[in-house]
């Protein structure tokens, strides 16, 4: 939220006029935090405080994150895992917007659509998606299709809730705007509700994929033969912890690199968002 | 010859026993500038709202050209106080957004859109986005928008209510100027009664409970000011002021008469 480029004249609410003197930025102190971890990690492992079975060195997992990388793991290199698990979160994201967007643009517009499917969604919603992974594996076999399946029911339901509380919020003044423009009803959905809507859609998305890529994560785990989370499993049965432990950096390295691309892409898409509008 | 009417017109908000507006009958022609004026609850917004096709009347008949009104529609332009502008497109966008929706090309809103924005001074703001404006310009946007779609009557909901007093003055400069060079006919309501005054050529003064019309005036200093004269000149001109004080004198005796009402 903190770096929207903000034109000269709008000052954002909570921004302060009065420069103040910082010797180090925000930014910096979570660098030398980063830092400091590390170094931490590698001083407890060089000095045999802890044994490598349970903590390998840092630059063990490196050297291991390289060997994965040429020659692989379990029948797979990493880009393989990591695109095995990409690819099914990819999927279940892509149809998820397809169709939470106009379902939840269905729920904030219309009374009887609301009606039917605020109650499913709010049903299904607050159930871990892993407590129905099992009928979703009777249903679909333990084939992608349930994997991806599974995911797409962890999205969807974040993005339909935040799509028509985007659509409900709509402001009013705008709509009697376009409609005195001579708007019709799909006119309206299009060029007002839509976008105005966008920036809750894109936060449902942000939601969904967090929601999702941990769904996901666990769901391999349990049911899979490739995928970042079979990779870390199936190490810790042999207990590789370098492998478990690098499995779980990359897994944290995803996650935040799709959080910090939505946030661009939230930036770039609604740079109206949060000014005074 | 009126071009908008209202015969009769009441209105009530569902579920409320009391109505908002009882009785209103008005007419607007061609070069007309009519201000509604009145203190808040006196019904005016509705009164916009009704012709402006957002509520229906429960009573009475609203007509454009002796075609009942029915809806929202862009033969009736709206100008509202907070700018209903869309912050996902350019001020030109903005302004060309009613030709967009009725399917103009590109090019032609374009061009039009560019006129506009010329009517109201803001040549030079084209590709500006909306929060990049203060609201004397959002305001001029949403004129150069409405304007743009070319609608028979031009309806404004208290358009210069959120601006400063040195904004507001320019601003309703503006709208002379521009009500004198499009020659639409314009339909406005305000809680400022030196505004209404000083823009209306028709003025009718709105009281609470129900609203209703209790003053209708005939005025000229709008014409005035388009004529050449000054806008400090003609608000210090003693008719100006003798005109101010005695709706200012309207108002206050219905508003005592509805306090003795109520104590009685």
């Amino acid at each position: 939220m903190s770096s929207y480029e903000i034109p000269a004249i709008a000052v954002k609410p909570g921004s302060t006029l009065i420069p103040v003197r910082r010797s180090l930025s925000t930014r910096w102190i979570s660098v030398l935090t980063l830092i400091a971890l590390v170094a931490l990690w590698w001083a407890v492992t060089a000095t045999g405080m802890i044994e490598p079975l349970f903590l390998p060195p840092p630059s063990a997992v490196l050297q291991k994150g390289w060997l994965l990388v040429t020659t692989g793991y379990m029948d797979s290199t990493l880009w393989q895992h990591l695109g095995a698990s990409l690819s099914r979160i990819g999927l279940g994201l892509g149809f998820a917007v397809l169709t939470a967007v106009p379902v939840g643009i269905a729920i904030g517009h219309n009374r009887i659509a609301r009606g039917i499917l605020d109650p499913l969604i709010e049903f299904y919603r607050p159930i871990p998606p892993l407590a129905y992974l099992p009928l979703i594996v009777i249903w679909c076999g333990i084939g992608e299709l349930s994997k991806v399946l599974l995911i797409y029911l962890a999205i969807f339901a974040p993005i339909a809730i935040a799509t028509a509380t985007g659509v409900r919020t709509v402001d009013p003044a705008k709509l009697r705007a376009a409609q005195s423009l001579g708007a019709t009803r799909a006119q309206l959905i299009r060029h007002v509700i839509l976008p105005s809507a966008l920036p809750d859609i894109l936060t449902g998305v942000r939601i969904g994929l967090g929601v999702g890529w941990s769904t996901l994560v666990a769901a391999e785990l349990i049911a899979a033969t490739s995928g970042l989370g079979f990779m870390v499993q199936s190490a810790a049965q042999f207990l590789v912890t370098d492998v478990v432990v690098l499995g779980i950096l990359v897994i944290a390295l995803i996650a935040f690199a799709m959080e910090m691309g939505l946030r661009a892409l939230q930036r770039k898409l609604v740079p109206w968002h949060g000014q005074a509008h | 010859m009126a071009l908008l009417q209202l015969e009769r017109i009441s209105a009530q908000y569902p579920g409320s026993p009391e109505p908002v507006l009882a009785d209103i009958s008005l007419s607007l022609g061609p070069r007309q500038l009519l201000v509604a004026l009145g203190p808040s609850g006196s019904g005016k917004t509705s009164l916009l709202n009704l012709i402006a096709g957002f509520v229906e009347p429960s009573a009475g008949r609203i007509t454009l050209d002796g075609v009942p009104v029915k809806g929202p529609s862009a033969e009736r332009g709206v100008v509202f106080q907070d700018d209903a502008l869309l912050p996902w497109q350019d001020v030109l966008a903005n302004v060309g957004f009613g030709l967009e929706l009725a399917g103009v090309s590109r090019e032609k809103r374009e061009i039009r859109a560019r006129e506009m924005l010329a009517l109201v001074d803001l040549t030079g703001f084209e590709n500006r986005r909306i929060w990049q404006l203060s609201g004397g310009q959002k305001q001029r946007v949403g004129l150069a928008r409405a304007l743009a779609a070319d609608p028979r009557v031009l309806l404004m909901d208290e358009p210069f209510g959120a601006l400063d007093a040195f904004t507001r003055e320019q601003m309703q400069a503006l709208l002379l100027q521009v009500w004198q060079r499009t020659a639409k006919p314009v339909f406005l309501i305000t809680h400022d009664i030196e505004e209404a005054v000083f823009l209306a050529t028709d003025l009718i003064l709105l009281a609470p409970n129900p609203g209703q019309i209790v003053e209708r005036l005939s005025l000229d200093f709008g014409q005035r000011y388009a004529a050449g004269e000054s806008a400090r000149a003609i608000k210090s001109d003693p008719r100006f002021i003798e005109t101010r004080e005695h709706v200012l004198a309207k108002v206050f005796s219905q508003r005592s008469a509805a306090t003795r009402q109520e104590r009685a």
